[in-house]
């Protein structure tokens, strides 16, 4: 790594390769053939997270639905806290999206006379959720990355970590990244740049999302002083499995599988969800959203209903009234699942589950086309916070935002680049500095009784400890406290491993110094929302405090590298807030 | 979309000429290979039976004689059951290498196997007629 | 069951070593691990500089392919009591040059996926989307089977011929051709063809069948080159019997 860093330029950037990163690069490789585009991510595109998304992807479709349920929908399920123009562009632009992915191959499951199926889902008064069996995200991803090997101008950083924005007088010029395979630093300047790498289920220890979820555009985002956006509202699944996290799609709860305490009752009827039916009913019951669900289990805990296991309390999906026929055509993944990491089988066995972290609200500050807080970037998907989730992100919701703000933000980067300055000279300082800092990094010793696996995991339960499904005041502070220690233990560690090629180790490190940061803004935001809506519940503030809360929280770094947050008004058009009510 | 190609330095492993003896699933294959030696020859010698017959009555008693040494024996007996094997497992994969469609429904690959074996039947009867009782 | 198992891991570090050797590490036997728990346990607490690929750990992503005891295997769905009582040999991927420790390089196949045009080819060039086109579910079925592919590369790793012949296409990338030709929507199966009937396509292939049992989500890489074997040999007539203006 001595020899300093390469250099490559390219008018767009996309760093990270899953649906929203392909889905922008595309729409450039489309609507700009004439400008030279890059896809640079840390593990080849098809290894992204999208690969996991199981149930499916929400888009008006069937006769009986229509724009505005969906759009009423999105924003009760957000609890009011998503903002209504960028749902309303969302929700109209979503169908077309997913035609879209139809034409490039994605094989979503079809109704006899071979029109698109559809499914129910949580939250969702209609069914309007597109799917591929139980494994749409897989599906998505490869039709995704196949079509992009068409357009051969669009250059890949295959394994290449970005570590740094090249940021000169508010305005992004590239990033500073690492090849993987050789350790090579190398500076790609850009006139624009597009954050797309995902979630950053990694804060937390009990998550449904890959290693690769580390938060790391969000933190890039945030070192080089744009701002995060509802970032206290970190979404729950009710349905992982135990020990490994792994999800059970809420299809299972679509196609109508039933959620039992140890008592074999359904006790979503105690949580004000609607009342037991045989068939499912829409935005009733196990097809309520996942924050009630969640929140709904920690309960049964209290009420001493749930089972004991040696990974803690669970209770049981029960599936085994679908039959086999229906689990193997709708629902083969799980069974597979099931079969392989719980060794029962769904068709003739409870599946047992408690809910799991799954999904982060919050994310990079963007308008509606993708613009973060500095000129030159953008943010889309999960890393980026629009918003159209708000508090709560209704299930298949997040598969046709990585397609809608991902061509968006996409359309409008290469704009932005077809007129963006060329790079200024005090762009080769940062390169040089970061060659440094990463240098030093290398060659720095680990105390002998710490590394990055103890400290990660330290941080990881302290989130959990203080920004779970019910979270309070005290929680929360007393979490940013043990932040301070660990931050400096971050700061003494060093990589034992020496070799440039494929470091896994440096990585790991660099991945925790954006967990940390991540964390602490987790912890701020919910510190400062002193009201109980959506995903965040504070225990002390058990109430929606419209008056004083309706409105997003940004975080952003401050001069002392502090996480400091400010408020940003919620746009409200056409729906004003109103009682969030499921199954009456 | 293309990757840029930069080379990546790497340790390559070497095969060794043996590397088949090592797995069960390799080392049948490798015998599968081989024994179409043996069908090479069975063709070849069958080959050399047409032109004894084409050759008239003495050249075609020598071929009989010839045709009883333990060797020959030996040898078209092996050849003979690799040509048994491999007409088994090339029917077998049939189903596999083709989908057949009558009246848009998919036919399943049982009837495709069995209706080999009946035209293998048909042609044997045939030829057997052909030679014994023409 | 014993409360732990050897693990005999291949390491292979450019700045240390000269070739790969194996060490041994000793991890918790527990039910729930897999051997990718088993190496994650090694690199957390015993040794941080091993190295190895992995993301999602449920089977779909793709990363975790290692030879387990030989064989290639999702590492993140093969679990130690398996191998009890050990010990567990995990190698990196059989076929592919080693970049370090259980990590290789598959450039190659990156580079090769492309040239089978594993997209939806059409003579129509819509521009404007006004609905999907029709697919009956009896058309899903028909590649199905072929669109389950993961790219772990376990089929490359299990296939002698590609160990031989680095320039043969190789099973992943030839069901993905395969999968885009049984597509209803697709027009693209003569392009294909054209390039998988070169002799690094599907000829190369000696039909030994490991692509398909080791096959993680049941793709049958193999019954994919057999098919178009036919496809070819059917063309290969066509091209010697018709004269020019006849064939498609």
């Amino acid at each position: 790594m001595s020899e300093g860093a390469t250099t490559a330029a390219h008018d767009v950037l996309l760093v990270g390769g899953g649906a929203a990163g392909l889905r922008a690069a595309i729409a450039i490789a489309e609507t700009r053939p004439d400008l030279d585009v890059a896809v640079v991510s840390k593990v080849y595109p098809m290894r992204s997270h999208t690969v996991s998304a199981e149930g499916g992807a929400a888009g008006v479709m069937a006769d009986d639905d229509s724009i505005e349920e969906h759009i009423y929908d999105t924003i009760s399920g957000s609890d009011w806290l998503g903002d209504q123009d960028a749902i309303e562009a969302f929700v109209n632009e979503a169908p077309r999206e997913l035609l879209q992915l139809e034409h490039w191959g994605c094989p979503w499951s079809r109704q006899d006379d071979g029109r698109i199926a559809v499914r129910a889902f949580g939250g969702m008064k209609k069914m309007r959720t597109w799917f591929a069996a139980d494994k749409t995200g897989f599906h998505m991803l490869h039709a995704l990355f196949q079509t992009s090997l068409k357009y051969r101008a669009v250059k890949r950083y295959d394994e290449s970590f970005v570590t740094r924005l090249l940021v000169d007088e508010g305005r992004v010029y590239g990033v500073v990244s690492v090849e993987l395979a050789t350790g090579r630093i190398r500076a790609i300047t850009a006139k624009a740049v597009v954050l797309a790498t995902g979630g950053c289920g990694k804060v937390f220890p009990f998550t449904t999302n890959a290693n690769i979820n580390t938060g790391d555009g969000m933190a890039l985002a945030y070192r080089a002083g744009a701002p995060l956006k509802d970032m206290e509202f970190v979404q729950y699944h009710p349905t992982g499995l135990p020990f490994t996290g792994i999800l059970i799609t809420e299809a299972t709860r679509a196609e109508g599988g039933w959620l039992l305490n140890k008592d074999g009752y359904r006790y979503l009827q105690d949580y004000d969800l609607g009342t037991p039916t045989d068939k499912p009913t829409l935005r009733s019951m196990e097809l309520g959203p996942r924050d009630r669900l969640s929140q709904a289990f920690v309960h049964e805990v209290e009420k001493g209903r749930t089972t004991d296991s040696p990974w803690g309390p669970i209770v049981h999906l029960d599936l085994r009234h679908l039959g086999a026929k229906l689990i193997d055509t709708k629902l083969p993944m799980v069974r597979e699942l099931c079969l392989q990491y719980e060794r029962i089988d769904p068709v003739t066995d409870l599946i047992p589950v408690r809910p799991v972290v799954h999904y982060m609200m919050g994310g990079v500050h963007t308008d509606i086309d993708g613009r973060a807080g500095l000129d030159g970037l953008y943010a889309a998907g999960e890393t980026a916070c629009v918003s159209i989730n708000g508090a709560n992100r209704l299930g298949s919701n997040s598969l046709p935002e990585c397609l809608v703000f991902g061509a968006r933000a996409g359309r409008a980067a290469a704009e932005d680049a077809a007129a963006a300055p060329a790079p200024p000279a005090a762009i080769a300082a940062q390169v040089s500095d970061e060659t440094r800092r990463l240098e030093h990094l290398l060659a720095r010793d680990t105390p002998l009784d710490d590394g990055v696996a103890r400290i990660r995991e330290e941080l990881q339960t302290t989130m959990e400890d203080a920004a779970g499904i019910y979270r309070t005041g005290p929680s929360l502070e007393k979490g940013a406290d043990t932040f301070q220690a660990l931050r400096e233990r971050v700061g003494a560690v060093g990589v034992r491993d020496t070799s440039p090629s494929f470091n896994t180790e440096l990585v790991a490190a660099l991945e925790l110094e954006n967990l940390i940061d991540i964390g602490e803004c987790i912890l701020r935001s919910g510190l400062a929302r002193e009201e109980s809506r959506g995903a965040h519940q504070r225990t002390d503030f058990p109430k929606r405090d419209d008056e004083r809360f309706l409105v997003h929280h940004t975080v952003r770094r401050d001069h002392d590298g502090n996480p400091s947050v400010d408020r940003l008004p919620v746009t409200i058009t056409r729906w004003p807030p109103g009682e969030r009510t499921y199954g009456r | 979309m293309s990757a840029p190609v930069t080379r990546v330095p790497s340790y390559q492993r070497r095969i060794g000429v043996f590397w088949w003896v090592h797995k069960r699933s390799y080392f049948l294959f490798v015998m599968r290979e081989l024994s179409s030696i043996f069908v090479a020859w069975f063709v070849v010698y069958l080959l050399m039976f047409v032109a004894a017959v084409a050759g008239g009555q003495q050249r075609y008693d020598e071929f009989l004689d010839r045709a009883t040494s333990p060797l020959l024996l030996v040898v078209n007996a092996v050849g003979l059951a690799f040509l048994v094997l491999h007409t088994v497992t090339w029917f077998a994969l049939t189903p596999k290498a083709m989908v057949l469609r009558l009246g848009g429904r998919r036919v399943p690959g049982t009837a495709m196997l069995a209706a080999q074996y009946v035209a293998l039947a048909v042609v044997s009867a045939f030829i057997y007629w052909l030679v014994v009782k023409a | 069951m014993d409360d732990s198992i050897a693990m005999q891991v291949t390491r292979y570090r450019p700045d240390k070593n000269s070739q790969p050797v194996p060490v041994d590490y000793e991890v918790p036997l527990r039910t729930e691990w897999t051997v990718l728990d088993g190496l994650n346990h090694i690199k957390a607490e015993q040794d941080e500089t091993l190295s190895f690929r992995w993301s999602c750990r449920m089977g779909i992503c793709g990363s975790c392919g290692m030879n387990v005891n030989g064989e290639p295997r999702l590492t993140c769905a093969t679990f130690l009591s398996d191998y009890a009582p050990g010990p567990v040999r995990v190698e990196p991927l059989a076929n592919f040059p080693v970049v370090k420790d259980l990590i290789v390089d598959i450039t190659d196949f990156m580079e090769k996926l492309p040239r089978v045009k594993p997209w939806i080819i059409r003579d129509d060039d819509v521009t404007e989307i006004d609905g999907e086109y029709i697919q009956t579910p009896e058309e899903l079925e028909a590649y199905q089977q072929f669109s389950m592919c993961i790219n772990c590369m376990l089929c490359y790793a299990a296939c002698p011929v590609y160990g031989l012949d680095p320039d043969f296409v190789g099973p992943a990338a030839i069901a993905l051709a395969e999968r885009y030709d049984l597509d209803s929507r697709d027009r693209g199966s003569r392009e294909r063809l054209d390039v998988l009937i070169e002799k690094e396509g599907v000829w190369g292939c000696t039909f030994v069948g490991e692509c398909t049992s080791v096959c993680p989500k049941h793709v049958d890489p193999a019954g994919a080159i057999q098919r178009y074997k036919l496809k070819a040999a059917q063309e290969s007539v066509k091209a010697f019997l018709l004269p020019k203006a006849l064939r498609r």
